[in-house]
């Protein structure tokens, strides 16, 4: 009896809603644990991320513009999708990172949780973040929040996957576009949660997924004049300075969150550095 | 008295008499106020005379008048600002959140009790209108430190209930165009929520700052905890890189963005309120006559000098003519000329510099094709002045279009449509304010959500309150200041 062939998975960016392969034509080996192969992927470049922003800002209008109902519905039906797809992940988990599978699967469920605790921020920002101002004077004067637009997020090693989805949560909870650079380390799951995103109705460019290396990515992606915030979640201090003073030229937003579970406590400052408090006025009785 | 007059020169509508109004004088006293000879540096709760001895003069730009000598801290006074502030924050944060909340409505009080005084002195060292320092500047100043002084006790409401802390010392740089009520904004919020602050006031218009230390001073308010060093650019530099907590800026992009750089990999919280080039939008369906007051009041107010100033007039092209007419009939009426004067509405130029970036600017706009109109009338000899002007026939690649000029001109264009509109208004690097006039409440808020802007006055334009968070997107800046949001750049989440 002839044993059959595995087919093999060939990793891909996820970009604009469509998966592809790096415009440059590299990719990078991905090692587990032990430092064997497992897979290739694509090592993305200057203009795969300009790919990237483009389309993120293709999407973000459109997602911004969508219900707070709407967008709450699409973030749990992400949930879902990971959910259903949790073993998968735990698997992989074990088998590259040689992790034990509670622990793979409590970072699983925990992005999962994640993901259901954000869709359920979307509704409630503006009470929170908002109101109506008591001005001394015969005006309507309301604050609420609004997406700032294109974040770029640089994701942490790990956890590879949770640590991804901790930050891209808020960001799309709050209406915003993503473009993310994933762990270099540990790329497959989070390239996995790519298309997982891609069936779970997180309309095209609003969630862009890129491989690769930082010290080629950041500048093009941080240094981008349509990226309006920079998330850097990879708590590498050799790297702030740089990102800053990218940021600097077009006076981005710049959050480095505090490690955590970013639920709870953490959510609500991850979702205030990532909107934009637009106050209206109208007068009243003139 | 008042008498009306025919102008001969007056372009009246046919069919109408043509008429000028003229007012008496109605000069302000400057008895209320009486000025040292000369301000020192306020730190650790007195008066130091500068380390270096850098003593600048500070004028009146409507007369080039001295008015006082300024002490300027160089970076060894910068130094011992921040020290002081250090060594006073434990203390501060540590008083009961109530008691730190009824020095701030001291110094409210007192601000209330020395208005006419406060006004007098901002409008002799900025040049603004007394009328709008006596009744704009002054009473939000008071009022901010009215509104913060109560959050002082109830900040737990306005952390949505995490738990948090101050962030310790603040450095704080605030601009020329509004010396006083943007003290206010910075240091009402810092103190209420726990932190001393080191605050910067601009190069020329020092004085309120330092009478606000005095205040200080009358309020009790322990030493340390507001500590205020006049000068120039050096000064906040020094500042800035200083060993201070959290830094909060307002005034241009290009400095924002070197403070931004400055901070780089740090870890010190900024907050940045930087310019603009704010869209005026009129519809077909506005009340016109209340469109045209308010995109006088939108540029011409305090001369322009004004971050969110309403320079960029989009007008609908159905009543292009008729807004236009109104506009410049209006403007034409318009007081230019002594700031003390209670007729006035347009005061002087802050400074010769500031006057020839104004003149710089509106000459590229000549130069590049555009259309200008300036009202002809008489300024006074002396001073820095610059005449209410508007450009039509303006591209939207004009330096005119795309800088920010601070200066009492408007630039009008027209559209078609309200997506036009908004796509216009939008294509700035700006995004800090914007107007909408329209009687169909339907598309102001419409148009007012599609816009990229912190603050979108609708059939109103330059209102503020400090229970109303401002604050601007993309290059205008980031963080807010007024209501609860104002309070968070000055708290950690721990």
């Amino acid at each position: 009896m002839t044993r059959r062939a595995v087919v093999a998975k060939t990793y891909k960016l996820y970009l604009g809603g469509a998966f592809a392969r790096s415009e440059s034509g590299r990719s990078d080996t991905a090692t587990d644990h032990a430092g064997e192969h497992v897979a290739n992927v694509p090592r993305g470049s200057r203009k795969d991320v300009r790919d990237a922003v483009k389309a993120a800002r293709g999407g973000a209008g459109r997602w911004a513009a969508a219900t707070a109902y709407n967008r709450g519905q699409v973030l749990y039906r992400l949930a879902e999708a990971l959910e259903s797809r949790s073993e998968e992940l735990v698997r992989a988990a074990v088998a590259q990172q040689d992790v034990a599978a509670a622990a793979a699967r409590a970072e699983v469920g925990a992005a999962v949780d994640t993901l259901v605790h954000y869709a359920g921020w979307t509704d409630k920002l503006a009470a929170v973040l908002g109101g109506i101002n008591p001005v001394a004077a015969p005006y309507l004067s309301f604050s609420a929040p609004e997406a700032t637009g294109v974040v770029a997020v640089l994701a942490p090693d790990a956890p590879d996957l949770l640590g991804l989805v901790r930050e891209i949560a808020p960001a799309l909870a709050a209406g915003n576009a993503v473009v993310a650079v994933v762990s270099r380390r540990w790329p497959l799951r989070p390239l996995d949660l790519g298309e997982i995103a891609g069936v779970s109705d997180v309309p095209a460019g609003v969630l862009n997924l890129l491989t690769g290396r930082l010290d080629e990515l950041v500048e093009p992606l941080c240094g981008h004049r349509d990226v309006n915030a920079i998330v850097d979640a990879t708590g590498r201090a050799d790297l702030a300075a740089t990102v800053d003073t990218l940021a600097a030229d077009t006076v981005k937003r710049v959050l480095r969150p505090a490690a955590g579970d970013g639920i709870g406590d953490g959510a609500l400052g991850r979702l205030e550095a990532l909107t934009e408090l637009k106050t209206a006025w109208h007068p009243i009785g003139a | 008295m008042t008498s009306v007059t025919a102008r001969p020169d007056d372009p009246a509508a046919p069919g109408r008499t043509a008429l000028r109004w003229d007012y008496a004088p109605a000069p302000e006293s400057r008895d209320a106020a009486t000025l040292a000879d000369r301000y020192d540096l306020f730190i650790d709760g007195a008066f130091h005379p500068p380390g270096d001895g850098t003593v600048v003069p500070t004028v009146n730009p409507a007369t080039e008048e001295t008015l006082a000598e300024v002490a300027f801290a160089g970076p060894a006074d910068v130094d011992r600002a921040v020290q002081a502030a250090r060594a006073a924050q434990p203390a501060w944060a540590a008083l009961p959140a109530l008691e730190r909340g009824k020095h701030l409505f001291r110094i409210a009080r007192l601000i209330q009790e020395r208005a006419r005084e406060l006004a007098i002195v901002e409008t002799l060292d900025g040049g603004k209108p007394i009328r709008e320092s006596r009744d704009v500047d002054v009473p939000l100043a008071a009022a901010h430190f009215f509104s913060y002084a109560g959050w002082a006790d109830k900040l737990s409401y306005a952390v949505a209930g995490r738990p948090f802390r101050p962030r310790g010392v603040v450095g704080q740089v605030v601009p020329w165009n509004f010396p006083l009520l943007m003290a206010a904004w910075k240091l009402a919020p810092a103190l209420a929520t726990g932190n001393t602050a080191v605050l910067k006031p601009a190069e020329t218009t020092p004085l309120t700052a330092l009478l606000l230390a005095e205040i200080c001073q009358e309020a009790e308010l322990p030493p340390g905890v507001v500590n205020i060093i006049p000068g120039a650019g050096e000064t906040g530099a020094a500042l800035v890189r200083g060993e201070v907590d959290k830094v909060a800026f307002t005034g241009s992009t290009a400095v924002g963005k070197e403070i931004q750089r400055a901070l780089a990999g740090r870890g010190v919280g900024l907050t940045l309120e930087l310019g603009g080039k704010s869209a005026n939008i009129v519809f077909e369906d506005a009340a016109i006559d209340q469109a045209v007051e308010g995109i006088v009041n939108g540029i011409f107010f305090n001369q322009g000098h004004v971050c969110c100033a309403g320079s960029r007039l989009l007008v609908q092209e159905s009543v292009a003519d008729e807004v236009l007419r109104k506009l410049w009939d209006r403007m034409q009426r318009l007081r230019v000329g002594d700031p003390l004067d209670k007729n006035t509405d347009v005061g002087a130029i802050n400074s010769a510099e500031q006057l020839r970036r104004i003149e710089e600017l509106v000459a590229a706009g000549e130069a590049e094709g555009a259309a200008r109109r300036t009202v002809a009338c008489d300024l006074p000899a002396r001073g820095f002045w610059f005449a209410p002007t508007l450009f039509t026939g303006v591209a939207p690649a004009h330096r005119i279009s795309v800088q920010e000029i601070f200066g009492p001109v408007v630039t009008v264009t027209t559209f078609r449509t309200p997506a036009e509109a908004v796509e216009r208004a939008n294509s700035s690097v700006f995004g800090l304010a914007a107007g909408v006039w329209t009687d169909m409440g339907s598309k102001a808020f419409e148009v007012a959500a599609a816009l990229r802007a912190g603050v979108v006055w609708q059939n109103t334009y330059n209102k503020f309150d400090p229970t109303a968070a401002f604050g601007g997107y993309k290059e205008s800046g980031f963080g807010r200041e007024g209501g609860p949001a104002g309070l968070l750049p000055y708290l950690v989440m721990s």
